[in-house]
C-alpha cells in the first residue's frame, strides 16, 4: 500500500464540524428510498412459508395445489436451492437457514416460498402448500441445551476444542480459552473473592425495517438485487454462490437502510426471492413482515455467565475467571468466543482465563447486535467487580480506575495495547457532576465499563473530480448513520475545500471494487482511511496538472488548502491555482482527475467506554425508571460530532431496553411469543430521559487524523451499568438480564424471605 | 374480490383510486399511488412508521382501510415541505441530527406536527408523550425531543 496510515499532526477545518448530511433533505421529505420503496415492471410478490414447530424433520412437501393456482408463478422449496456450498460448512449453514433442507429447525424456519401476482394470492398459496412434518423433542433454553441428555439439534456437531474429540455429537459446538498467568495461583493470593452466576435472555436487534429485496434474474443469467443491507457485496458473494452464478453477473445495490446493527450482515430472504424470480422469469419483491423479522432473522445470543474474580485487601485485582455460554440458534457459531475475548479487556491482570461455549438450540440463527457478545459478559463482569469493590471497601470507580488496563497491558484476549481511553472515561467519569447529584429513596447509581475492538477491513473508494470542480466520492460502506456527511468531512478536509464541494455517495456493487460490510465500527474508520488515501492521489494528479499549466516540474508544485501552489522564489509571479480552476482545464490538461484507493484498514482503535445511570425502582410493582443517563466514551477523533453523539445515545438506549425490557418468550411448544412490538416493547420516548454524552478524543495512532469507531461501544456498558443501579436502589444484587418488574418483585422477595430464615436461625457466614 | 371506488383527498390534490375491501391505507398509498413516505414498521400499529394525518387526527395507516378515507383529507410527509420550503420541523430534523437511519422521520414529523398544532409549547414531557407512539432505534429520542422543542419555538415565533 503506498499510504502511510500513521497519524499526523495537524489541525482540522472540516473535520469536527457538523454540517446537514447529504442524504438529510430526502430522509425528512420521505423521497429517500428503503428496501420496501423500490419496484420493477412485471414484479411478483413473494412470500415465505414457515415451520410452526421448533424442531420437526421435514418429511415431504406437497406444493401442486399451490402451484395450481392461479395467479401463482412459482413456488420453490430446498430442492430449488440445490446445495453448492463445496464442503463450506458456514456457508451450507446459511443455505440451510435461508430455506430448511431436512429438518425445520426453530419456530419460523422458511420451508418453502411462493411467488403470486398480488399479496393476497401469495398468501392464499402458503396456504396450500402441504408439509409432512415430523416433530421432534426441542430445546430453546441455553442451559438446558447445554445438559447431557438434552435433545440433539445437529448429529454433525461434535465439540470442537476439547482436548480429546468426543465420541457422541453434542449440542455444544466449540468450546475457546483465552487468557494468561496462573489463575490457581492468583486466587490464593486473594484476600476477597466474589464468584456468582447470571443470564441475559435473546434480545432484537429491533431495527424498524424489516428485510426487503427486489430481486431480479434475467434468462441470459444476469441478475439484479436491490436490498436493505450493512453489506452488499457480502451479499453479492453469498447469493451467488449459493445460486451457482459469477458475482459479477449479480449486481447489489444497496438501498436506504432503516436501521441494522448488525442484523443486516447475513442473507436471509435474498436468495430465495433470487430463487423465486429465477423460476418465475420475472422480479420478485420479497419483505418480511415484523412478525417474520423477530421470527425468522438473527436475534443476538441468550447466555448464562459464571464470574469468579478475586482481590487484596489493598483492591489489587489477583485473578479473575468466566464461563461463558451464549447460544447460537441451530447452527455453529463464535459467539461465546467473542464474549470470552472482550469480558475481562478493560483491566490489566496478571492471571486471567476465560472459557467459552458455543450453544445450540431451536431458535433463529444467532446474528451480530451491535458490539456482538460484548454487552452480556460486560454485564456479568462489571457487576461482580462492583460487588468486589464494595467487600474491598472501595468506591466503584476508584476500584476499577485501579486495576484498569493501559497502553503497554497485554489485554486478556492476547494483544499488548497502544494508547487506550479506558482511564481517561474513568477519570472523567469520576470528576462529573452526574456522581455528585443526589439521590432519593428507592433512587440508585450504578456505573460500568466497556470495551470494543472496532475493526477495519477491506475497502476502497473512488474520488472523482468534475470539470466544474465538485467532487463525487463513491464509497462501498453502507451508511448506516451518517457516514457519507462524514466521509465528505475527511475529502474536504484532505482536499482543502469546502464541504458543499463533496457529495458522497454510496456505490452498488458493479461500480466499485469489493467492500466488507458496514460492521465492527468500521464505516468511518476505514472508508476515511481510503477517502484519505485516495484524496492524496488526486492531489498528486492535481499537482502534475498545475505543473503542466504552469510547465514546470510537478515537484515544485505544493498543494494547500485546495490550491496549488508553485514553490520558490523564482515562480513569484505565478498565482495559486485552485481546484476548479485546474479541474476545468482538465480536458486540456489530460483527462479527467480522480483518485482511487483500495487498502486493508489495519489499526483501528479499540475502544472503550463508562456509562453512569440513575434509577428508581417502585418496590411495590418493581417498575423502574431511568432519571438519568451519561454516556462517556473515547471517539478518537470525532469526524462529525454531532453524528458521534447519536451513536452514543443510540447504543444506550438499545441497552436500557435490553437491561430493563426486552427479551424473547418461548413457550413449552418451542414457539415464539411474543413476536411483535406490542409484546416486545422497545424503549419508547417516554420510557427515556435526555441522555448526557462526553466525548473524549484520544487519537488512533494508525490513522491519519487519529479515527477510531464509535459506533458499537455504546451498548456495551449499559447492562451492567443499569443493573448496578439497580442493586444499589433495592439492595439486592440483580444477575438476571432484563430486569423486569417480575423479576425485581421477586428478587426482593427473595432477598425479604432470605433475612426472615436469617433472623429465625442465626447467620451463617458462606 | 371486486374493488372499492374512492374519491379522497391527499395533500390538497384531489385522488381516485380502487381497492379491495381489505386492503390498509398504508398499502394503498404505497403500493397503488406511490407515496411511499409512510413506511410499514410493523402493519400492527405498534411502530407508528405509518403515521398520517386524516381529517386533522394522527392514525397509523396500516391500521386504517384505504374505502376508509373517501371523502376525507389526507396528509401525508410528502406533503408536509411547500414546494422546496421545508416545514420548520423537517428543518430542526436536519439540524439537530434528529435522525440516523430516518426510517422513522417521516412518522415522527407527521406526529410532531399533530402534537405541535394541538399543543403549540408542549413541554418536554408532553413531548416524550405526545410521540410515545413512534419507535426509534436509533436515536434514543434525545435528539428527537430537542428538534421538536426548537421547531415549536420557531412556529410560535
Ligand atoms: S406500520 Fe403502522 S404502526 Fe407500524
Ligand atoms: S433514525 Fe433509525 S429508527 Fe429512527
Amino acid at each position: 500500500m503506498n499510504f502511510d496510515p500513521r497519524l499526523t499532526n495537524r489541525s482540522f477545518t472540516s473535520v469536527g464540524t457538523r454540517p446537514i448530511r447529504p442524504d438529510g433533505i430526502d430522509k425528512v421529505t420521505g423521497r429517500a428510498r428503503y428496501g420496501a420503496d423500490f419496484n420493477m415492471a412485471g414484479q411478483l410478490v413473494g412470500r415465505v412459508l414457515r415451520s410452526p414447530h421448533a424442531h420437526a424433520v421435514i418429511r415431504g412437501i406437497d406444493t401442486a395445489k399451490a402451484e395450481a393456482l392461479p395467479g401463482v408463478k412459482a413456488v420453490i422449496t430446498a430442492a430449488d436451492l440445490p446445495d453448492l456450498t463445496n464442503g463450506d460448512g458456514a456457508l451450507y449453514d446459511i443455505l440451510d437457514n435461508c430455506i430448511a433442507r431436512k429438518k425445520a429447525l426453530y419456530d419460523g424456519h422458511a420451508v418453502a416460498a411462493v411467488a403470486a401476482i398480488d399479496a393476497r394470492t401469495a398468501r392464499q398459496a402458503l396456504k396450500l402448500i402441504e408439509v409432512d412434518y415430523e416433530v421432534l423433542p426441542h430445546v430453546t433454553d441455553v442451559d438446558e441445551a447445554f445438559q447431557h441428555g438434552a435433545p440433539l439439534i445437529n448429529e454433525a456437531i461434535f465439540t470442537e476444542g476439547l482436548e480429546e474429540k468426543p465420541v457422541k455429537p453434542s449440542n455444544v459446538h466449540k468450546r475457546t480459552q483465552y487468557g494468561h498467568g496462573d489463575i490457581h495461583k492468583g486466587f490464593s493470593e486473594a484476600d476477597f473473592v466474589i464468584e456468582r452466576s447470571f443470564r441475559t435472555e435473546q434480545t432484537h436487534q429491533g431495527y424498524i425495517e424489516p428485510h426487503a429485496c427486489v430481486a431480479s434474474v434475467s434468462s441470459d443469467g444476469m441478475a439484479e438485487l436491490w436490498v436493505c443491507t450493512q453489506g452488499p457485496f457480502v451479499y453479492r458473494q453469498h447469493c451467488a454462490q449459493l445460486l451457482g452464478m459469477e458475482a459479477s453477473k449479480l449486481r447489489v445495490t444497496s438501498s436506504e437502510i432503516g436501521g441494522g446493527f448488525g442484523g443486516k450482515t447475513h442473507v436471509w430472504a435474498e436468495p430465495v426471492a433470487l430463487a423465486l424470480s429465477r423460476k418465475a422469469g420475472r422480479p420478485v419483491k420479497l419483505v418480511m413482515t415484523r412478525d417474520e423479522v423477530f421470527r425468522a432473522s438473527g436475534p443476538t445470543s441468550a447466555t448464562s455467565i459464571d464470574i469468579k474474580i478475586g482481590a487484596r485487601k489493598d483492591g489489587t485485582i489477583t485473578a479473575a475467571e468466566a464461563t461463558l455460554r451464549y447460544s447460537c440458534g441451530p447452527y455453529a457459531g463464535m459467539w461465546a468466543e467473542v464474549g470470552a475475548m472482550t469480558a475481562f479487556a478493560c483491566y490489566r491482570l496478571d492471571n486471567v482465563r476465560t472459557v467459552g461455549f458455543e450453544v445450540l438450540v431451536n431458535r433463529p440463527k444467532t446474528a451480530a447486535y451491535r458490539a456482538p457478545s460484548a454487552p452480556m459478559a460486560a454485564f456479568a463482569v462489571e457487576s461482580t467487580i462492583d460487588e468486589l469493590a464494595g467487600k474491598v471497601g472501595m468506591d466503584a470507580v476508584d476500584f476499577r480506575i485501579k486495576n484498569a488496563a493501559q497502553e503497554g497491558t497485554r489485554a486478556s484476549y492476547g494483544p499488548v495495547y497502544g494508547p487506550i481511553g479506558i482511564g481517561p472515561t474513568l477519570e472523567a467519569v469520576k470528576n462529573h457532576p452526574h456522581m455528585q447529584a443526589p439521590l432519593k429513596k428507592n433512587q440508585g447509581r450504578g456505573m460500568a465499563c466497556g470495551f470494543w475492538f472496532n475493526f477495519g477491513g477491506q475497502t476502497c473508494v473512488d474520488l472523482n473530480i468534475g470539470m466544474d470542480g465538485s467532487v463525487s466520492l463513491a464509497v462501498g460502506t453502507v451508511d448506516v448513520g451518517g457516514s457519507r456527511a462524514s466521509l465528505s468531512l475527511v475529502a474536504a478536509e484532505e482536499l482543502g475545500i469546502d464541504y458543499a464541494q463533496v457529495k458522497a455517495i454510496v456505490a452498488d456493487t458493479s461500480s466499485l471494487g469489493y467492500n466488507d460490510m458496514t460492521d465492527g465500527s468500521r464505516g468511518t474508520f476505514s472508508s476515511s482511511m481510503a477517502t484519505i488515501s485516495a484524496a492524496r492521489n488526486a492531489i498528486k494528479v492535481l499537482r502534475e496538472r498545475a505543473a503542466q499549466m504552469w510547465d514546470i516540474p510537478a515537484d515544485d508544485v505544493v498543494w494547500e488548502k485546495g490550491h496549488a501552489l508553485a514553490k520558490g522564489e523564482k515562480y513569484g509571479n505565478l498565482s495559486p491555482l485552485s481546484l476548479k480552476e485546474i479541474a476545468a482545464q482538465s480536458g486540456t490538461t489530460g483527462g479527467p482527475i480522480a483518485g482511487h484507493s483500495e487498502l486493508v484498514a489495519d489499526g483501528a482503535g479499540v475502544s472503550f467506554a463508562t456509562h453512569i445511570c440513575d434509577i428508581e425502582v417502585d418496590p411495590e410493582t418493581g417498575a423502574t425508571r431511568v432519571l438519568r443517563y451519561t454516556v462517556v466514551q473515547d471517539a478518537g477523533k470525532a469526524v462529525h460530532p454531532t453524528y458521534v453523539e447519536g451513536q452514543y445515545q443510540g447504543g444506550a438506549a438499545q441497552g436500557i431496553g435490553w437491561a430493563l425490557n426486552e427479551e424473547y418468550i418461548y413457550g413449552k411448544d418451542g414457539r415464539l411469543q411474543n413476536a411483535g412490538f406490542l409484546d416486545y416493547r422497545i424503549p419508547v420516548c417516554s420510557d427515556l430521559p435526555m441522555i448526557d454524552t462526553q466525548i473524549l478524543e484520544i487519537p488512533n495512532p494508525n490513522h491519519p487524523y487519529g479515527i477510531r469507531g464509535v459506533g458499537e461501544t455504546s451498548i456495551v456498558p449499559p447492562l451492567a451499568a443499569i443493573a448496578n443501579a439497580v442493586s444499589n436502589a433495592v439492595g439486592v444484587r440483580m444477575t438476571h438480564i432484563p430486569m423486569s418488574p417480575p423479576r425485581i418483585l421477586a428478587a426482593l422477595e427473595a432477598s425479604t424471605s432470605a433475612q426472615k430464615s436469617e433472623s429465625i436461625f442465626g447467620k451463617h457466614d458462606a | 374480490m371486486a374493488g372499492v371506488a374512492v374519491s379522497t383527498t391527499i395533500n390538497g390534490d384531489h385522488v381516485e383510486y380502487l381497492c379491495q375491501p381489505d386492503e390498509t391505507l398504508l398499502e394503498v398509498l404505497r403500493d397503488r399511488l406511490g407515496l411511499t413516505g409512510a413506511k410499514e414498521g410493523c402493519g400492527t400499529g405498534d411502530c407508528g412508521a405509518c403515521s398520517v394525518i386524516v381529517d386533522n387526527r394522527l392514525v397509523c395507516s396500516c391500521l386504517v382501510l384505504g374505502a376508509e378515507a373517501e371523502g376525507r383529507q389526507v396528509e401525508t410527509i410528502e406533503g408536509m415541505a411547500h414546494g422546496d420550503r421545508l416545514h420548520p420541523l423537517q428543518q430542526k430534523f436536519l439540524e439537530h441530527a434528529a435522525l440516523q437511519c430516518g426510517i422513522c422521520t417521516p412518522g415522527f414529523l407527521i406526529a410532531a406536527k399533530d402534537l405541535l398544532a394541538k399543543n403549540p409549547d408542549p413541554t418536554e414531557e408532553e413531548i416524550r408523550f405526545g410521540l410515545a407512539g413512534n419507535l426509534c432505534r436509533c436515536t434514543g429520542y434525545d435528539k428527537i425531543v430537542r428538534a421538536v422543542q426548537d421547531a415549536a419555538s420557531v412556529m410560535r415565533g
